[in-house]
């Protein structure tokens, strides 16, 4: 399903991002058709239900309390010990991928809307916005290829004062960038693999500009970045998620 | 592949956090068979070292270049150019962790079978600090895009992570380059761009004289 029909010429990757992003047509065609079939109630507990069948059972994984974390333990287990990726097993990364980017797209909406940041750190928030923004679209249009995407969550970030807002920044591009690093081994796609891969260098600017604001070291891991699985991850935004 | 290599190697990926699965399974089976003997693990495990066969290693090599140009760049251009402040500090921590790079990148290759490049000859052309950061922000974007471009590439998972840890630091350095110099810490926008092994030596090559 991942398919171009020969594996051996994949297309440029740049290219295929680039296609993604500007594929604006069929997506709204796609999200219009899955908005008649799928419910209310279906999609509000979409996320729920792609958090219980990724959040996984490792054992590195903190409680994730409530229902989910029992559906957890009775579903997929945690990708790092998964079978073999398949197409669906993309879709799920995607999703996970989308619904961070949901989440970091409003956190800046909300630091641009609050009036805290002006100037120079202004135009590099928006920047910043501008960026999670695009990759939201290029995401749900990926998703929208490989099945359903995921529902947009609604995000709550405590926003006070410009200090602890570039702190929570700090925190969130730190875990979005390790996130990333830890499902790049696991996508099948070598279209999609290029993709995250372009979005998770991004992120890590994003947090090295942060870390520098905050005058903490701009690779807080040292030579090698280190990945965060996706249960890990998911139980660190759950605060985020309304 | 020498029986000695099979009975006992170490499996040296770099050191990243989060085995892949397929180094987690090799690593088991040369365990095993060094309770049971070279033969039982023989079969696959040169199956699996062979997956990252010329493909991989002429990638890990080409990073490993480009890795022994920044090293070089940052801890012996960057003395002899002389370096103050936040300049120097910064220059300091990246040529480090450049040298990092260089040593997990040369363990792996060895690791494989494989012959590490020698440290090329550089020249780099510049005079004073300006133009060191106005070249170390081309250098570090010019590695993230040939970390990214190659990734798709690797065909050993413990490769692919090795590279995604070491790229999302070349991106780190990028934007912390740009940030003290006032040039754009996002310079390719939301997407940082792939490139090919001919767009990288384009910025590179110069750079290299033997």
């Amino acid at each position: 399903m991942s398919g171009s029909p020969s594996r051996d010429a994949v297309p440029p990757a740049g290219g295929a991002v680039y296609e993604l992003a500007r594929d604006d047509v069929e997506r709204k065609r796609f999200l219009k058709m899955a908005g008649k079939t799928m419910g209310a109630g279906a999609a509000a507990t979409g996320l729920a239900a792609f958090i219980a069948a990724c959040g996984g059972s490792s054992s590195t994984s903190s409680s994730t309390g409530g229902s989910s974390s029992a559906a957890a333990s009775t579903t997929t287990p945690s990708t790092s010990t998964s079978s073999a990726p398949s197409a669906s097993g993309d879709l799920a990364i995607v999703n996970y991928a989308l619904t961070l980017e949901y989440l970091e797209a409003q956190f800046y909406d909300k630091v641009v809307a609050s009036g805290l940041f002006s100037g120079q750190n202004l135009s590099v928030i928006k920047t910043f916005q501008s960026d999670e923004h695009a990759h939201v679209v290029v995401l749900e249009s990926v998703a929208s290829k490989l099945g359903t995407p995921a529902t947009k969550p609604t995000a709550k970030f405590p926003i006070h004062t410009a200090s602890q807002v570039t702190k929570l920044a700090a925190t969130v591009e730190n875990l979005g960038a390790s996130a990333y690093l830890g499902q790049a081994g696991n996508i099948k796609s070598k279209e999609i693999l290029a993709a995250a891969l372009s979005i998770h260098t991004i992120e890590a600017r994003h947090a090295a500009v942060f870390n520098e604001l905050l005058k903490m070291s701009p690779t807080p891991d040292g030579a090698f970045a280190k990945p965060t699985s996706m249960s890990q991850v998911l139980a660190a935004v759950k605060p985020f998620i309304a | 592949m020498k029986s000695s290599n099979i009975a006992s190697p170490e499996l040296a990926t770099v050191e990243v956090h989060g085995i892949s699965r397929a180094s987690f399974i090799l690593r088991g089976a040369m365990a095993a068979g060094a309770a049971y003997g070279a033969t039982a693990v023989g079969p696959y495990v040169s199956s699996a070292l062979a997956a990252s066969g010329g493909g991989d290693l002429a990638i890990l090599n080409f990073a490993l270049t480009l890795e022994y140009l920044e090293t070089d760049f940052y801890t012996v251009k960057g003395k002899s150019v002389g370096l103050s402040g936040e300049a120097k500090s910064l220059a300091t921590l990246v040529g480090q962790q450049e040298a990092e790079h260089v040593a997990a990148l040369t363990k792996a290759i060895t690791a494989a079978g494989g012959t590490p490049v020698k440290k090329p000859t550089f020249v780099f052309p510049v005079t004073d600090q300006a133009s060191f950061l106005k070249l170390a922000y081309v250098l570090e974007n010019t590695g993230v895009g040939a970390y990214n471009g190659a990734g798709p590439s690797l065909t050993n998972p413990a490769y692919l992570a090795a590279a995604g840890s070491i790229v999302q630091v070349e991106a780190r350095h990028a934007a912390a380059i740009g940030l003290l110099t006032g040039e754009s810490v996002t310079p390719d926008g939301a997407f940082d761009k792939p490139l090919s092994k001919a767009q990288v030596l384009a910025k590179a090559g110069p750079l290299i004289k033997a």
